[in-house]
């Protein structure tokens, strides 16, 4: 069973996990208070990680490994190459931030976000309960240290005390619905707890109690309400490097775990499934869309947008299976999954700029703390504002495709109930736009409190701005990254 | 690169150069290339009349290639005799608006000048789209310049006139965007607008979508009673703007009518013709008895517009060749006309900075080249013939006698009203004696506006005494049109 190919399939993984280890030793011999040399050498290491996960995906074929503890698709390669491209910008942005906020005094920052990733990586790819639920725990350890890595601050310590806790119970919830479908299947493989169910021998009832368990486990992971009282309070209160860290990449995996268990796992119970996740996507819409217009902190409201994202992202979910056929299931997935991948991107560049005007001993997270961002800095102004009508649904940027795409899978199932779920839909993102709109005011048409100049080290400056570029380019030639997230998607269910 | 591609792309292009090199230090060099750029995007867009073949109602200037390929969604690009105008129009008035902010606009010249170069283009687009989500791409994009235009250069009351029209206008293209995305899963995959004028449709599905592009429309036309953030936009709104806003922003409700709601649910739009109809003679009759009331001058040009774009919706909606040539007619001279109306009322703000009618009065007596135009884009707006104002109204009007004679003489009397605010607000500006220290201050237009305003007088001039070339270019777009609105759509 462990041939040459099982190795195969994680090898990405394992060049990730040595390096991690190689940088956690290394950088005990680094002195520079930047920590240049540690820097250098995890962006190294994570842009190998994510070429070879490129060709892998690139090479389009599925293989299993460890019998059939993980997989490695087309999907789940992409989804890492995401991933890992995620944590390289979200630490080109963090390190002066974090030097500022004395988190740089030794390199955990960098090692941690690398051992988040490989938690991340084993979410993705992982084809057996346990392998998914070590992933997650591996991801959120690491996380739980991160928002605590200022350990003298009191907020973050507050979050990450709250973060630890709900997690927690998170992840409990998830083990409980696992065990429960291992109690009921007799497998912990997802491909043999599928086989068992379609099979129609097992109790559905003991099922459905295990799924309202995994599903709630879930929710809580990405936040949907009524399971998303931490991340307000998280976002907030968590250094924002720490922030866009959980904010970031870890949505490529909640997606793809969403798909592990959901749909390779558990597609003979999408009737049920998809009647859980509508009422989460249509509780968050609400919650997460009313909530933000209150708000005057940046990232508490950027949390309560995440959470009305996160409704949108399950609407890419309910509509796959209708009627028992599965004819729209690829086409609903891949809108979820691009509006994943076009979510991350935008994310990834807003909190950057949150960083980028953060200064010693300043947070700038206030939302009136951009007042007059157009006059002091033009381009950075333009960057979150590219990023605040992308994720308000406005075209030409890349949110809007997303929308579009999730829309098109709700109408194209030709129900009453979905087609009015995207009328609900289109008016809270009419609600949505307002607080978006809010902030692109406030940078464009108030006069600026401060006349400091905004100053950006290079490799922030030509990430920032590529990465504003991208949520540009993405919106007006979507094409790629529309057709890679379909096929992508369609090879995985054809499996 | 084809012409259509060309003209919108264009000026897009001069926007993104100057947003990015254009400093308020160099403004100069800034307000020239804007113009460079304007001006060479205007004479791309004169090949397409040149070359606009008559006599057919099919695409012309076509560019077609795949887009978005995993939703079918095409880059096409068209026009027939409905759109040519429109497209030369915005080109048309993007020269003259950047001719307009030239002194007057001080602060970051360079995102001004661009944000028109932009929207401009993105107008351009949506005239030509013939994909129907290149068209919301557009439609939806002119939202973002328009945005910072009015928040960035605007009045005192400039952030609640940004959010409202942002927000007023999005919630009716969202409603649209549904109905784009179910005529895609009805027609079995398919965003083209023509063929969706093809595909058959029940009665009640016709008159959903009816509703839904009904509601993208109306409220950016506007029509009563979805007309209120209009005044409010244009008062807050710099006077580029607001001409902008008025003379091709409102086109593009208007010709939405004509490319999706009228072709793609015939059945429902002859249906709720009448329903239509009345709203257009409220806002003729109706807001333009509010316009006469008006102590702003913005505010009481902005009314008028609701009341000449009734026109055009009236003429829409008669449903015969007169009353909607009349209407397209009406939608290029109310381009012209309301620009220039409201860039006259910049000249004035831009000296006095008051808007009121009651800070100015005598302004002949200290202006009187301005006067001259003043008066001559009066007499236009009340539709005096051998202006263009006159051309569309008088099709409408005729069309609707034809149509019914009582929604005729209603439409008709809106003439008189036309007539009674515009003249006896240029009474009250311009006539009598000089009402106070600022108007005797006042200084006459330098050769920058009058050559702005000169410009526009051609037009408005050669549009009322020479119709020809406009109705022309259209007559078979509409008679096809109105033939293919006469055939049941119903399976």
């Amino acid at each position: 069973m462990m041939d040459n190919s099982s190795w195969m399939t994680v090898y990405p993984e394992i060049v990730l996990l040595v390096m991690a280890c190689v940088i956690a030793l290394a950088d005990l011999f680094v002195k520079s208070p930047k920590r240049n040399a540690t820097y250098a050498l995890t962006l190294l290491s994570l842009g190998g990680v994510a070429w070879l996960h490129a060709m892998y995906a690139d090479a389009g074929q599925t293989l299993y490994g460890f019998g059939r503890l993980v997989v490695s698709d087309p999907m789940g390669h992409w989804l890492r190459c995401f991933a890992t491209i995620a944590v390289m910008v979200t630490l080109v942005y963090s390190r002066p931030y974090a030097a500022d906020r004395d988190m740089l005094r030794g390199g955990e920052l960098f090692s941690l976000s690398m051992f988040a990733l490989l938690g991340m990586s084993f979410m993705i790819s992982g084809q057996n309960f346990i392998v998914i639920y070590l992933g997650l725990e591996l991801l959120t350890l690491s996380s739980y240290a991160l928002v605590a890595l200022r350990r003298d601050h009191t907020q973050a310590t507050e979050a990450a005390m709250k973060y630890f806790v709900l997690g927690a119970m998170a992840s409990g919830f998830l083990l409980y619905g696992m065990s429960m479908m291992y109690g009921a299947t007799g497998s912990l493989e997802l491909s043999a707890v599928l086989k068992a169910i379609s099979s129609g021998q097992v109790n559905h009832q003991v099922l459905v109690f295990g799924l309202v368990f995994i599903v709630s486990g879930l929710a809580f992971k990405i936040g949907a309400v009524p399971f998303h009282m931490w991340i307000p309070d998280v976002y907030q209160g968590a250094p924002t490097a720490a922030t866009l860290l959980i904010g970031g990449a870890p949505k490529l995996a909640a997606f793809a775990i969403m798909i592990r268990l959901l749909v390779e796992g558990l597609l003979p119970l999408a009737f049920d499934w998809q009647q859980m996740l509508s009422v989460l996507a249509i509780g968050s819409l609400l919650i997460g869309n009313l909530a933000a217009i209150a708000q005057t902190n940046l990232k508490r409201m950027l949390a309560y947008s995440t959470i009305a994202q996160m409704g949108f992202v399950l609407l890419g979910f309910v509509a796959g299976v209708i009627n028992g056929e599965t004819t729209l299931a690829a086409n609903a997935y891949s809108s979820a999954m691009f509006y994943m991948v076009g979510y991350v991107l935008t994310t990834l560049a807003s909190f950057g700029v949150i960083m980028l005007l953060a200064r010693q001993g300043f947070e700038s997270e206030e939302i009136t703390d951009l007042a007059g961002l157009n006059h002091r800095s033009p381009l950075y102004a333009g960057v979150m504002a590219i990023c605040l009508f992308s994720l308000a649904g406005i075209p030409p940027m890349v949110g809007f495709y997303a929308k579009l795409a999730v829309l098109q899978s709700l109408i194209a199932s030709g129900q009453g109930f979905y087609i009015g779920l995207a009328i609900f839909a289109v008016l809270m993102s009419l609600i949505g736009a307002f607080y978006y709109l809010r902030v692109v005011k406030v940078m464009y048409f108030d006069e600026p409190v401060t006349a400091t100049t905004v100053a950006a080290h290079t490799d922030v400056r030509v990430v920032l701005s590529l990465n504003g570029l991208l949520v540009l380019v993405l919106g007006v030639v979507p094409g790629a990254l529309m057709a890679l997230c379909a096929d992508a998607v369609v090879r995985m269910l054809a499996v | 690169m084809g012409l259509l591609s060309l003209a919108i792309w264009m000026p897009i292009a001069f926007g993104v150069v100057l947003l990015a090199f254009g400093r308020d230090s160099q403004a100069r060099a800034v307000r020239w290339l804007a113009l460079v750029g304007s001006i060479a995007s205007f004479l791309v867009t004169l090949p397409l009349y040149s070359g606009f073949a008559l006599g057919t109602s099919a695409m012309q200037f076509v560019e077609k290639a795949s887009w978005i390929e995993r939703f079918n969604v095409h880059y096409h690009l068209g026009v027939d005799g409905i759109s040519l105008w429109l497209v030369l129009l915005t080109a048309f008035i993007n020269v003259i608006v950047v001719i307009a902010g030239w002194e007057v606009i001080t602060r970051k010249v360079n995102q001004y000048m661009a944000a028109f170069m932009i929207l401009s283009g993105l107008m351009i687009g949506v005239f030509s789209a013939l994909d129907g989500i290149l068209f919301y791409v557009f439609f939806e994009a002119t939202l973002i310049p328009m945005y910072l235009i009015i928040g960035i250069w605007g009045g005192p009351n400039k952030i609640y006139a940004a959010f409202k029209f942002f927000l007023y206008t999005l919630l009716g293209s969202l409603l649209m965007l549904i109905a784009l995305i179910y005529l895609y899963v009805t027609s079995g995959g398919s965003f083209d607008i023509l063929t969706w004028h093809k595909l058959p449709l029940s009665g009640s599905v016709q008159t959903l979508l009816f509703f839904a592009f009904f509601s993208a429309f109306a409220v950016k036309v506007p029509m009563w009673p979805v007309h209120t953030w209009l005044p409010d936009v244009h008062v807050e709104a710099p006077t580029g703007g607001s001409a902008v806003l008025a003379a091709i922003m409102l086109k593009l409700g208007a010709y939405g009518f004509l490319r999706f709601s009228m072709p793609i649910a015939p059945d429902a739009a002859r249906e709720w013709g009448m329903f239509i109809i009345v709203l257009s003679l409220v806002a003729v009759v109706y807001v333009g008895l509010v316009a006469m009331i008006q102590q702003d001058m913005k505010k009481l040009v902005a009314y008028s517009s609701v009341a000449h774009m009734g026109f055009v919706t009236l003429g829409f909606f008669i449903f015969n060749p007169l009353g909607v040539s009349g209407g397209i007619v009406q939608m290029i001279a109310h381009g012209f006309v309301s620009a220039a109306m409201f860039l006259s009322i910049g000249v004035l703000y831009d000296r006095v900075h008051s808007r009121e009618i009651a800070s100015y009065g005598g302004v002949v007596n200290t202006m009187p080249k301005f006067a001259a135009f003043a008066l001559f884009f009066a007499m236009a707006n009340c539709g005096l013939p051998g202006t263009a104002g006159f051309v569309g109204e008088w099709m409408v009007i005729l069309g609707a006698v034809k149509f019914n004679f009582w929604i005729g003489l209603l439409s008709a009397s809106a003439l008189i009203f036309g007539a009674a605010y515009t003249l006896w607000m240029f009474k009250r500006v311009y006539l009598g004696p000089v009402a106070n220290d600022d108007v005797k201050d006042l200084t006459d237009i330098n050769g920058r506006e009058f050559l702005m305003l000169a410009l526009l007088a051609a037009a408005v001039l050669y549009m009322g005494v020479y119709p020809k070339p406009f109705t022309d270019v259209m007559d078979t777009s509409v008679i096809d049109l109105l033939k293919h609105v006469a055939l049941s759509k119903l399976p």
